[in-house]
């Protein structure tokens, strides 16, 4: 359980975070969402115990970040954005000095147990230093995962990683994600859209939206939009398609493309479908142009969209 | 006090898998070895003075320490700039410890390479021992190892205080050696100059307590007290640093 409060943080004169107020509950994934410098960073390593806020509180698995910060960094699991390691240690010993630290009993036995699940048992000995990016951030991982954390805080987890790493461990963080609080942040928006239960959407300190991917997805783009394409020249078929009710705004493209809108929880492509086969046209395609989340994103995050 | 243990494990470890450590540790023994066969070479001459000439324990206790002067700062400039370089830190700042207990581990594994050095030294007291007839004033020999421990883990003490300070090795070196030059050679000066102040800058002075009490073979408590003093102000120093840049 995570719980944020009004959470401030200056550096300086600079303010990197303003006023957040969020929550993840047990058994949620909380997908974090902004772009580069909005402070994800930030409320990551003050909800991880790094860094006190400037204001506001905060409960990580029950204790206070502030007053128990001990309390909060024995349950929480936490995946810094660099990821951070000794290069001079081996995968091995570096994980069970994490885990003498923690004083974790039969800590060896844990070691392998985490290194197996991010699937490094075969680098144990090696050095880390060796090892390359995707391998490093799964020591990392490892070793967040080392005490069966209650809380896991990832910062970019899957940044890194080979196409088939990163389902490994999107699967993996979904599996966590079942008994545990997670919190991940991430600037993939379909990574958040698979793997996240709800998503905070962060710019410039300041909360812009939260709600799951999918509501976001569906409250953003209003009404649904819907491309066609048939043979030969739509322009006659303009006129037919607006008369059906619930199809609003009728535009035709050249070669035989046609683009409508119509109402949320209104379906009315088959009947779209019917009026087009009776006009004798033939209808090749036709499929939802919904908002993707990198335009809700975009929007939200006052960029300009294409 | 077991994390405290767990990181100075680590650090000592550490000590053994760079090539400075092991240089230091050399140097330092065939230095003090070196001055140590001159001086059983010049006693064993033909008597040119009025008094015979016999070699006592500070002939390797001062020689050793001034060295640490100089490489104690080497053996402790990394101890947690480094970790602040390579953003480790963040690790062990996350983990369940103690600000604390992280500045103490790193002193500790500090100071127990020292200490294997220490105890190694021993052999040339070992052979003074054997040499010189009625053999070494024991008494004489535990003040000067003992002073020359408590010394060492103060100054130790105060080089990873300032290791804190720092994200570069370099920059830690050299505050700390200029820290230590002026504890060890320069405090005690105003002490003849001063007209006031004197008795304070004479306390303070750890060379002048190790020379005048200890390397004779005098124990007072303020002797093990200062040094004391200096240990705890020095780690205190690389916690607040530590908490302080936590807010940062």
């Amino acid at each position: 359980m995570i719980r944020v409060n009004g959470l401030t943080k200056d550096y300086g004169a600079r303010r990197a975070i303003e006023n957040l107020t969020f929550e993840a509950r047990q058994g949620e994934i909380l997908g974090f969402l902004g772009p580069n410098g909005a402070g994800k960073t930030t409320t990551m390593r003050i909800l991880s115990g790094y860094m006190p806020p400037t204001a506001g509180s905060a409960q990580v698995a029950g204790y206070d970040i502030i007053s128990e910060s001990l309390e909060v960094r024995r349950r929480v699991g936490y995946l810094p954005e660099t990821v951070p390691l000794y290069n001079d240690m081996t995968v091995f010993d570096y994980l069970k000095f994490m885990a003498d630290l923690r004083h974790l009993p039969r800590a060896e036995d844990r070691v392998d147990t985490v290194l197996d699940m991010v699937g490094l048992i075969e680098r144990a000995d090696g050095y880390i230093g060796n090892l390359s990016k995707g391998m490093r951030q799964r020591v990392g991982l490892a070793q967040a995962l080392l005490h069966r954390p209650e809380v896991l805080i990832l910062d970019e987890p899957t940044i890194g990683l080979d196409p088939a790493q990163v389902v490994e461990v999107r699967n993996l963080i979904r599996e966590l994600g079942k008994e545990r609080t997670v919190l991940l942040s991430t600037h993939i928006l379909s990574e958040a859209q698979q793997i996240c239960d709800r998503v905070v959407i962060i710019n410039k300190g300041r909360i812009v939206a939260e709600d799951s991917p999918e509501n976001l997805q569906a409250r953003l783009s209003g009404a649904q939009r819907v491309s066609l394409r048939v043979r030969g020249e739509s322009d006659e078929l303009v006129e037919k398609i607006a008369a059906i009710p619930g199809v609003q705004e009728v535009i035709a493209l050249p070669e035989g493309v046609l683009e409508f809108q119509h109402a949320p929880g209104q379906d009315v492509r088959p009947e779209v479908a019917r009026t087009i086969v009776r006009a004798n046209y033939d209808l090749l395609e036709m499929q939802p142009v919904g908002m993707s989340l990198e335009e809700i994103f975009l929007e939200l995050t006052g960029k300009k969209r294409k | 006090m077991r994390n405290m243990w767990i990181i100075a494990q680590r650090e000592y470890k550490h000590y053994f898998v760079s090539p400075i450590a092991y240089v230091i540790m050399f140097t330092i023994l065939v230095i003090v070895g070196i001055i140590f066969a001159l001086n059983i070479w010049q006693a064993s001459q033909p008597i040119v003075m009025y008094s015979p000439y016999v070699p006592d324990v500070s002939i390797i206790t001062g020689p050793m320490l001034f060295m640490f002067i100089f490489s104690i700062p080497a053996l402790t400039m990394r101890l947690l700039a480094d970790e602040h370089r390579t953003g480790t830190l963040e690790l062990l700042l996350t983990a369940p410890l103690r600000d604390w207990e992280l500045v103490a581990g790193k002193w500790l594994g500090s100071f127990l390479f020292v200490l294997t050095l220490i105890v190694l030294s021993l052999l040339y007291p070992l052979i003074l021992h054997l040499l010189i007839e009625p053999g070494l004033d024991l008494g004489v020999l535990l003040t000067n190892y003992l002073g020359m421990i408590l010394i060492s883990a103060a100054l130790l003490a105060i080089g990873v205080g300032i290791s804190a300070m720092f994200s570069n090795q370099i920059a830690a070196f050299f505050t700390t050696l200029v820290v230590l030059v002026v504890l060890w050679f320069l405090i005690g000066a105003p002490a003849d100059i001063l007209p006031r102040l004197g008795d304070f800058f004479r306390y303070i002075d750890l060379r002048d307590r190790f020379y005048n009490s200890m390397a004779m073979g005098v124990l007072n408590l303020s002797d093990i007290v200062y040094p004391l003093t200096l240990l705890v102000l020095g780690l205190f120093l690389g916690t607040l640093t530590i908490e302080v840049r936590r807010w940062q």
